[in-house]
């Protein structure tokens, strides 16, 4: 079993952090890099990129949002509890070089994924700003760490209740109009990421995106994970999970996502009906 | 009559028929097929045996079980002495009973079979692996006194498994690192309940665990921990049996619809996250109404099977050469004919077409014929001009092959690959170019049989032995 050491809710709850004692991929992990994690022994396999590793204490984070059964599941695990299984780390780690003036882009949960490879860019030697965003300030998360992460953090909220009033692509803009960025990478939901791609794209700067396609094996076994990135077939797993945003086929990629959606609402509606009795 | 009397080895008693479920009460459900010989049905079975002096049977086996000898001990009925015997050369006999190609191996040399039907070796070895765990005094083999060695095994399929038995059974310490969360390989993973209960997987399993086994899942080494950190570590040998594992597609037009899924993404969700009990358990799997499968080997056959016992109301098979080309084993077409499965022979897609939200309708194929033999030996399937239809279907299972996945070579630069990016390694000892690394089954030969990756374990066993006893 992987314990979990500490257990936080954000975002009003929707957003759940675990820290999870795993120390060999703790010691083994790279910025963008995932794991997969499964609860109990009829679990389903859950890909999830690592927010943090601390590989002195063994432990990696993980950030999740409830969004159906598994990841309700997860969410009633307290600290003490564990995962029975956790894989990693997988896929292929952000490729850290320095390039000069950099921008990280997250919304929603991607600013967990963003954080260690803002911080890898960073550390690295480029000069790197931040800009994350919430469709409000309760659904904001972590803040601070990317406040620490960057030189330079710029937040903004759908209806502005906290920072700029807007999208983080109206920010983005703003930066890029003043020139000089070599690399854009544009973490959180489909349609931002894709938002993020069509605005850099006139500018000519490099972006990359991390996708979260659905896979089993995260090994490049099922081949259930392809996306279509420069008109070929990419298995995320492996070849991934962070692509030139610019050949990402985002149409593609979020059709694919909804495969299973009918099974998925009418499994999670019958686990919270369930849980809600209890 | 007399002619035969005279001759004296010709047997005329028929082969024990293997008891199985009703193809359609079967073609609905997951329990397993073939129900299995009573100790009667195994005993008139074994008595068919001539125990021939230069039995071919062993010949023809990859792990050469002694045959004969096993079978004598039923006729004799001694149970347990029989499966003990067979222990000696094969440590997962419940596998091999039910999956090996009998009928190209061990039963194909069988001389009761030149003149009728050959004894049929592969159900006695099944019925005294599942007698034993049913019934037996779950005893294992006397444990050997230790070398100190320590060995890792990459991979629990039924290479991997098989070296572990063997140098577990030399004294040798032995750790099998698993990269899914559970021990197994394709045998938990690819062939399905209805043919391998997963039960009977995870007995096999635990009796290498009783054997001293180390098995530790979730380790995908290349990722987890490299071949030199395993060397760090202390072990002195490695033997690579990780599978191919990498699915091969048709590279058609649409093949990123939704509805279209490697057969290692269907078998895995069915067998592995067992979704055929999808929402009992957790991991969804496309419930087709009309399904067809690409491909027509025993892997095609596994997956049209479970397709139909997943409330299919039309599964077929379309493959682009003819009934003689199949690579499947001739019990699983049967079983597979049996079931309702359609073939579609010399029938090839060009492209998939979908709906406005991504999903699967239809396949259009081409008819082909048959030209000369092809580099296989095989004859090349040649498209008919014109011929091309539609098939209506929603879900497209493609089992048409695997190729070498590159994630643990990709991290050893100092083995050597061929050029489609399976390991070089020698064919009699499994020696890879990397010294202290062993590799055999679908990582060295491409996609295979269990039997074969098995043999070569058996092979790479015995040179591992060899060398911590004696130098590379």
């Amino acid at each position: 079993m992987f314990k979990i050491v500490k257990r936080e809710e954000m975002a009003e709850g929707t957003v759940i952090l675990n820290e999870i004692e795993a120390p060999l991929i703790a010691k083994k992990a790279k910025p963008g890099q995932f794991v997969i994690l499964k609860a109990n022994e009829d679990g389903e396999r859950i890909p999830l990129t690592m927010a943090d590793t601390d590989p002195e204490n063994g432990t990696i984070t993980i950030i999740y949002m409830v969004v159906g059964k598994s990841t309700a599941l997860f969410k009633t695990l307290q600290v003490g509890d564990g995962f029975q299984d956790v894989i990693g780390p997988l896929g292929t780690p952000t490729h850290l070089e320095k390039l000069g003036k950099v921008v990280c882009v997250g919304g929603g949960t991607g600013v967990a994924v963003l954080h260690p490879i803002t911080r890898g860019l960073k550390a690295v030697g480029n000069q790197v700003t931040c800009i994350i965003g919430a469709r409000t300030k309760n659904l904001l998360i972590m803040e601070p760490q990317m406040k620490a992460a960057s030189h330079d953090l710029k937040v903004c909220t759908d209806d502005g209740s906290y920072g700029h009033h807007g999208f983080v692509t109206d920010v983005l803009k703003e930066i890029l109009e003043k020139g000089d960025v070599q690399l854009v990478v544009g973490i959180g939901p489909v349609p931002m990421m894709r938002a993020v791609a069509n605005l850099t794209r006139p500018y000519n700067v490099k972006t990359l995106v991390s996708l979260n396609p659905i896979m089993i094996d995260g090994t490049g076994m099922c081949g259930g994970c392809r996306v279509t990135v420069g008109g070929k077939t990419k298995f995320a797993c492996v070849d991934g999970p962070e692509f030139d945003g610019h050949e990402v086929d985002f149409n593609e990629l979020m059709m694919r996502l909804q495969a299973y959606s009918e099974d998925e609402k009418k499994c999670y509606d019958e686990f919270c009906t369930l849980q809600n009795a209890t | 009559m007399e002619q035969v009397e005279k001759k004296g080895k010709k047997n005329q008693t028929p082969r024990t028929p293997m008891p199985e479920q009703d193809p359609n009460v079967r073609k609905r459900n997951f329990q397993e097929v073939p129900t299995g010989y009573t100790v009667e049905m195994a005993q008139a079975e074994a008595a068919r045996c001539l125990q021939c002096k230069k039995p071919g049977c062993v010949a023809g086996c990859p792990v050469e079980v002694d045959i004969p000898g096993f079978i004598t001990l039923i006729t004799k009925g001694d149970l347990t002495g029989a499966i003990r015997h067979i222990w000696k050369k094969n440590a997962l006999p419940a596998v091999c009973g039910r999956v090996c190609p009998q009928e190209i191996q061990c039963e194909g040399r069988c001389i009761v079979g030149k003149g009728g039907e050959a004894v049929a070796i592969g159900n006695l070895e099944r019925f005294v692996a599942d007698w034993e765990r049913e019934h037996g005094t779950g005893e294992v083999p006397p444990k050997p006194a230790s070398t100190g060695k320590k060995v890792a095994v990459v991979g629990s399929g039924p290479s991997g498994l098989t070296v572990a038995g063997d140098l577990i059974q030399k004294g040798h310490s032995v750790t099998v690192l698993e990269a899914f969360h559970k021990a197994g390989g394709v045998l938990v993973y690819g062939i399905p309940e209805f043919r391998l209960p997963k039960a009977i997987v995870a007995n096999e399993v635990n009796f290498l665990e009783r054997l001293g086994v180390d098995v530790e899942v979730n380790a995908v080494v290349g990722r987890t921990v490299s071949l030199d950190e395993l060397f760090e570590q202390g072990y002195e040998a490695i033997y690579l049996g990780v599978g191919a594992g990498l699915p091969s597609f048709m590279n058609l037009p649409g093949e990123n619809l939704i509805g279209i899924l490697s057969a290692n993404e269907y078998l895995t969700r069915a067998n592995l996250m067992k979704a055929y009990l999808y929402p009992k358990t957790d991991t969804p799997i496309p419930k087709g109404k009309h399904v067809v499968v690409l491909g027509a080997g025993n892997v095609a056959m596994d997956a049209a099977r479970t397709a139909m016992r997943l409330g299919a109301e039309s599964v077929k098979i379309v493959y682009r050469r003819s009934r003689d080309e199949m690579p499947a084993r001739k019990a699983e077409i049967h079983h597979a004919e049996e079931e309702g499965i359609e073939f579609f022979l010399l029938t090839n897609p060009t492209q998939f077409i979908g709906n406005d939200k991504g999903r699967l309708t239809s396949m259009e194929c081409l008819k082909m014929e048959l030209g000369e033999p092809d580099a296989s030996g095989r004859r090349r399937p040649i498209p008919i001009e014109g011929s091309e239809f539609v098939m209506e279907t929603d879900l497209v299972i493609v089992a048409v092959g695997s190729g070498a996945n590159p994630l643990l070579t990709q991290s050893t630069p100092d083995m050597q690959l061929n050029k489609w990016g399976y390991i070089v390694a020698d064919p009699e000892t499994g020696k890879t170019t990397k010294k202290g690394v062993w590799a055999g089954g679908d990582i060295v030969t491409g996609a295979a049989t269990v039997i074969l990756a098995m043999g070569a374990g058996r092979k790479a066993a015995d040179s591992i032995h060899e060398y911590l006893t004696w130098g590379w």
